[in-house]
């Protein structure tokens, strides 16, 4: 088992299939009257968010709690120790020092989740890191895409937008490419990097000339904070070139998927109500994000360390 | 990351005996199928679950068996236990399998079906997974065989062989479903 969930590098192709095959079996426990399962009883998961974050702290929380896991929030905000000037490290040991299993850590910082798996003896698994990954993002999305299509091989996938700031993309990119799907990066050339074509990704700067021919669209928030750094003209103009509008989604094949990692601006990426078309799976992405994280939670704490 | 995977023991299995043929477990089975519903005076709100992997095949056949010779149909299922047992910290996380079982357990009489009884420990395990579903009315426990050393108090309601064994040695069931031929063996792990 790995110990620490830290890039999608360290998962190959089978590695990726098992995880998601293991979400399938736990998905079947969120419909039982009952939704929890003894398995990680005892064990206690903790939360550490360095970055505001909803849905990502409330899946893994949401997934520890379905195994039967304690679980503990530390937000490094003003009521935390950060606030009275605790390094990262100490904090690390404070953790440590009261005993916990897993550590999901988010930190601004590329690399936080790394440096913390070598102060700690429990798992880390990374909830996203600065532009870095964001590994469980980018297999629930795997795993939301598997639900349409059967096989991940030979699908034509294009991320779009801010690719250049994303963990989302970096991770989505690297578990598409393993599994086999071919990637177009869509997006003015100030926000796509440069060096992406060494990931096995395809560029493109013009949505238009890729739309029709796609399986799946993946729309990446426009950061707003970014605007001032003068990446694109206007969100306006963001929007008329390389968001997916009305008149763009009706052009996509009629099977193709929708797919955004939320949170959306609505009416710069993605359409005002291009979100709700039928083949948007949206929603479902939020979903999945709870089987997905039971699976790596019970097959990275559930069971001995003797391969860590 | 071979390691994410469980481990399959990678020793070979050495036949001691062949102590049950194609034959014994077909009239074993049907022998069984009776028993329970003579026990249970009827079909009636009967539910035949099977523990996963070898369980779930013999479950099958139980309750298609009682079908025939019953002329009703007989509600079956299967049970992966593997999230409830006590040795995960043990032995490391196994693969999954699903889960299906008929919706309603409430009032029912749920009869569990596994291929060996040994330590116990696993019905244990599905005590917890089927009261998770939903609460029987009773529930009773059927299996091929039973080869002692119980380390927890439990009993079956309906056995095909009793096979006394030394701790030392394996059973193995083989299920025409899975292993292409129906049949008990001992023999030992080299």
């Amino acid at each position: 088992m790995i110990k620490h969930l830290l890039s999608m590098d360290q998962l190959s192709g089978d590695d990726i299939t098992h995880i998601l095959d293991t979400a399938d079996s736990l998905r079947q426990v969120t419909d039982r009257p009952i939704k929890k399962l003894p398995t990680l009883r005892g064990r206690t998961v903790c939360n550490l968010f360095y970055e505001a974050s909803t849905r990502t702290r409330i899946s893994f929380e949401l997934a520890a709690k379905r195994l039967s896991a304690d679980v503990i929030n530390f937000s490094a905000d003003s009521k935390s120790s950060v606030s009275k000037g605790e390094s990262f490290k100490d904090t690390a040991w404070t953790l440590e020092a009261m005993g916990v299993d897993a550590i999901v850590v988010r930190h601004g910082s590329s690399g936080a989740p790394l440096q913390l798996s070598k102060w700690v003896r429990a798992s880390v698994l990374n909830a996203g890191d600065g532009a870095h990954e964001h590994p469980t993002q980018a297999l629930l999305d795997l795993f939301s895409i598997r639900e349409h299509f059967k096989d991940l091989s030979g699908l034509n996938v294009a991320i779009v937008g801010d690719v250049v700031h994303s963990r989302v993309a970096r991770s989505n990119v690297k578990g598409l490419v393993t599994m086999g799907a071919s990637v177009t990066l869509v997006g003015p050339p100030t926000l796509i990097p440069p060096q992406a074509r060494a990931w096995g990704a395809e560029i493109s700067h013009d949505l238009d000339s890729v739309v029709d021919d796609l399986d799946v669209v993946y729309l990446l928030r426009v950061q707003k904070e970014r605007q001032n750094e003068q990446l694109f003209p206007s969100l306006r103009e963001y929007a008329a070139i390389w968001g997916l509008d009305a008149r763009r989604a009706r052009r996509l094949k009629p099977d193709a998927l929708i797919m955004h990692p939320g949170p959306m601006n609505r009416g710069v990426e993605i359409g005002a109500d291009v979100s709700e078309y039928p083949r948007s799976i949206i929603l479902d992405q939020v979903a999945n994000g709870l089987a997905v994280r039971m699976s790596l939670l019970y097959l990275m704490l559930g069971g001995h360390e003797e391969a860590a | 990351m071979a390691g994410l995977r469980s481990a399959e023991p990678d020793q070979e299995f050495a036949v001691k005996a062949r102590v049950m043929t194609a034959d014994d477990v077909r009239r074993a089975l049907t022998r069984i199928s009776h028993e329970i519903v003579e026990h249970n005076k009827g079909t009636e709100d009967l539910v035949i679950v099977g523990i996963r992997t070898r369980g779930a095949p013999l479950a099958e056949r139980i309750a298609s068996s009682i079908a025939q010779f019953e002329g009703a149909d007989v509600a079956s299922g299967a049970l992966d236990v593997t999230l409830y047992r006590d040795d995960v910290n043990l032995r490391g996380p196994r693969s999954l399998e699903a889960t299906t079982v008929p919706a309603d357990l409430d009032g029912r009489t749920v009869v569990l079906v596994d291929d060996v009884l040994y330590t116990g420990r696993t019905i244990r395990a599905a005590f917890d997974a089927v009261l998770d579903l939903g609460r029987p009315r009773a529930v009773r426990l059927a299996v091929l065989v039973d080869r002692g050393h119980r380390e927890l108090p439990i009993r079956a309601d309906h056995v095909g062989k009793n096979l006394p064994t030394s701790a030392t040695e394996v059973v193995k069931v083989h299920v025409n479903e899975i292993d292409g031929e129906d049949a008990v063996l001992i023999g030992e792990y080299r």
